[in-house]
């Protein structure tokens, strides 16, 4: 990725192609990023052209409320395989910690402290304890890897087998249902988002702290004297970046509530409904807010703290780390730890998505997340890989399995495609890293 | 400042020592790859530490810089007893280590490694990249004033580039011990000459340097007195300008000190070269 920046922009550019390169490599941006994105746009126009029915704003709702489950899982995947690891056992956690909330809220919670469903407390306290389930069976598995020195290969492999059993031992081999409905709202729906006034307002908030970012880091390394990125570059970042923020919150709300739906809230509020029916904005739905919260925290971990730079650091050199100090063991284990409250969260939005837990919640998940790293540009030997891509690399596998079921192509011929693409992108870093040798 | 060095004003090696390791023993199951050593370093001072593969030299600078510990011995630091029992101890005495392996982590940039495990932070404990970057460019400025390339991966940086940047590392935290394991067994000729100059420069600054190393010349050339291991223990430690090159080759392929050579001896050193 980084090839030869860093000299003198002013080397004598021979050819339009060349300086067009120092052009972009001035603005100092993730090219290979660059190019998921417009992947992702070429798959959505190429979809669009196939059936142009696919470009409603409900078919994006749906379709980022379904990679959210897989997108919050990718960003603790790629702290696992930078450190040279791996977890095979998400899915299964995912699935068990699904059926502990249902578990909890339709029978613990009523029958050993009677706290019928809708107590308003029920919907926190569950997700609570979920996480904290998440904590330990992280920390456990953490442990054997990190301590005990069990390849992580196999102590997730074991994880995945247990926790399926589990599962099954927890329900006695039965969905459980019903979920709290404010826990619910955790996976979406149009009562589960933000509504179009809190929308904007969060699409404002978020475009401010991204100029704010841009504008901070361009000062301080004025302070330092620094190289700085053209001011072209900066004008068009910044509003590359807050049009995005927009576009998305525009084509959420674009979605209105489903006559329906919008009908009852009506009757129950005393509303007269106008003759074309109560258009009520859904606004952005809540499990894809938690996915954005979620990268914007783990981008931040990865990258401005201690934590995340001894991740990297392991990654790329484990001998190194540990000659600098690094209490690497420690380190690993907390990103097990990580993924573990991760897994907690997606089992969260998949369980309320569901109203209750059933055997096959997260069944082939690790498989899904681990892909979206791979594509995302995280790499098995360690020390690459960064949060933004994972999530970009969720959405083009989702993207594809969503747009090709839509426009009738059944799972097993997804998965095909599926897996040219893991071949070609995976290939492409390949050949690139070869030639930049 | 870097030329007055090159006089060759041998520093005290009378009063306290800087460091002192006196009886080290390691094993490692029933191989003794240290056996009862004791070494001293002077401040200023560069001690070579020479011998065969397998003589016991980086076990043995690896219990000084943490990273491997003895099963018995001690070590002194003016002449205090101190306790090192991983690389953060060794650290906080001021023990700096550049290994031939460079121990960069090849995915980070140059601040990033330099700041590897030491990282400066902002008060709410958040990384502060820019005063990273800003200190990592004053220290390069002394060590290779052509170098700009300060948020590319070490990985795509010269041998030389990232020699200094391990050395940087040294330099930056005020090591008064560095120890340097092979420090140009992967370098050109330009760049060895380079590395050669920085060590003069670090031993006027009163940094005293432990040197490994396979090239005789080096040792020969940069240090003050040297220090002979064979199968773990030292054959003798030697003042440069008492010996030529040849009896201290003589010692690392013998195990014996110039005196005991025999005729025999001499003749299988003819033998072999």
């Amino acid at each position: 990725m980084t090839t030869v920046a860093g000299t003198a922009p002013e080397e004598s550019a021979p050819n339009a192609a060349a300086r067009v390169g120092a052009l972009v490599r001035s603005t100092e941006i993730d090219l290979r990023q660059f190019g998921m994105v417009l992947a992702l746009i070429i798959i959505w126009i190429a979809l669009g052209i196939a059936n142009p029915t696919i470009l409603q704003p409900v078919n994006f709702i749906t379709f980022s409320v379904q990679a959210s489950g897989i997108a919050v899982l990718a960003t603790g995947m790629v702290l696992v395989i930078v450190s040279r690891n791996i977890d095979l056992s998400v899915g299964a956690v995912v699935g068990f910690i699904g059926m502990f909330y249902a578990e909890f809220m339709a029978h613990f919670l009523p029958e050993n402290l009677g706290v019928p469903i809708g107590h308003p407390l029920v919907w926190i306290v569950a997700l609570a304890c979920g996480v904290l389930l998440g904590t330990v069976i992280g920390a456990y598995q953490g442990f054997l890897i990190a301590y005990v020195g069990i390849p992580s290969f196999v102590v997730t492999l074991s994880g995945l087998f247990l926790f399926r059993g589990l599962i099954w031992q927890l329900s006695g081999g039965t969905t459980v249902a019903p979920n709290d409905a404010t826990f619910n709202l955790i996976g979406g729906g149009p009562q589960g988002s933000l509504g179009g006034i809190l929308a904007w307002a969060l699409g404002l908030v978020l475009a401010a702290a991204a100029l704010g970012i841009l504008w901070n880091a361009r000062r301080t390394r004025r302070k330092y004297g620094f190289p700085l990125r053209p001011m072209w570059a900066e004008v068009l970042i910044a509003a590359v970046s807050v049009a995005v923020i927009f576009a998305g919150v525009w084509v959420a709300n674009a979605y209105h509530w489903p006559p329906g739906l919008a009908t009852q809230y009506a009757q129950a509020h005393g509303i007269t409904e106008p003759p074309e029916g109560l258009q009520i904005e859904s606004g952005i739905p809540i499990p894809l807010l938690i996915v954005v919260g979620v990268t914007i925290f783990m981008t931040f971990l990865s990258t401005r703290r201690r934590y995340g730079r001894d991740v990297f650091a392991y990654g790329g050199n484990p001998q190194a780390a540990e000659l600098a100090g690094i209490n690497t063991r420690w380190t690993i284990m907390k990103t097990f730890i990580l993924m573990g409250i991760l897994c907690a969260i997606s089992a969260a939005i998949a369980s309320a998505r569901l109203n209750g837990g059933t055997l096959d919640l997260g069944t082939g998940y690790e498989l899904y997340v681990i892909a979206a790293a791979v594509i995302g540009g995280t790499t098995f030997e360690g020390g690459v890989g960064s949060i933004t891509g994972a999530i970009l690399g969720a959405l083009v596998m989702q993207s594809l399995q969503y747009g090709l079921s839509f426009l009738g192509f059944n799972s097993p011929q997804i998965n095909m495609v599926l897996a040219v693409v893991l071949i070609v992108v995976v290939g492409l870093d390949a050949w690139n890293r070869r030639r930049a040798r | 400042m870097t030329e007055m060095a090159t006089a060759p004003t041998a520093p005290s090696t009378s009063g306290t020592p800087l460091v002192e390791m006196r009886n080290i023993h390691v094993a490692f199951g029933g191989v003794h790859a240290v056996r009862n050593v004791t070494i001293d370093l002077h401040a200023g001072e560069v001690v070579g530490l020479v011998g065969g593969n397998g003589a016991g030299k980086s076990t043995l600078t690896k219990v000084l810089s943490g990273a491997q510990r003895a099963d018995s011995g001690e070590i002194f630091i003016n002449g205090s007893p101190v306790e090192i029992t991983n690389p953060r101890d060794a650290k906080a005495q001021g023990i700096e280590c550049i290994y031939q392996t460079l121990a960069l982590a090849d995915n980070l940039d140059a601040p990033a490694n330099l700041f590897l495990g030491r990282e400066i932070t902002t008060r709410l404990g958040n990384l502060d990249d820019d005063q990273m970057e800003d200190a990592t460019r004053k220290v390069m400025g002394r060590l290779n004033p052509n170098f700009t390339r300060f948020s590319t991966a070490v990985r795509s940086l010269s041998g030389g580039q990232r020699q200094a940047v391990a050395i940087a590392r040294a330099v930056y935290f005020n090591a008064k011990i560095l120890i340097m394991d092979e420090p140009t067994a992967a370098l050109g000729p330009a760049e060895t000459a380079q590395v050669r100059n920085l060590v003069r420069q670090l031993k006027a600054e009163g940094i005293g340097i432990l040197l490994i190393s396979h090239d005789i010349h080096d040792v020969y050339d940069l240090a003050d007195r040297v220090s002979v291991m064979y199968h773990g223990q030292i054959v003798d430690t030697v003042n440069k300008h008492e010996v030529d090159t040849d009896d201290i080759l003589g010692m690392i392929i013998l195990g014996k000190k110039p005196g005991d050579v025999t005729a025999k001896d001499r003749e299988e050193l003819e033998l072999r070269g």
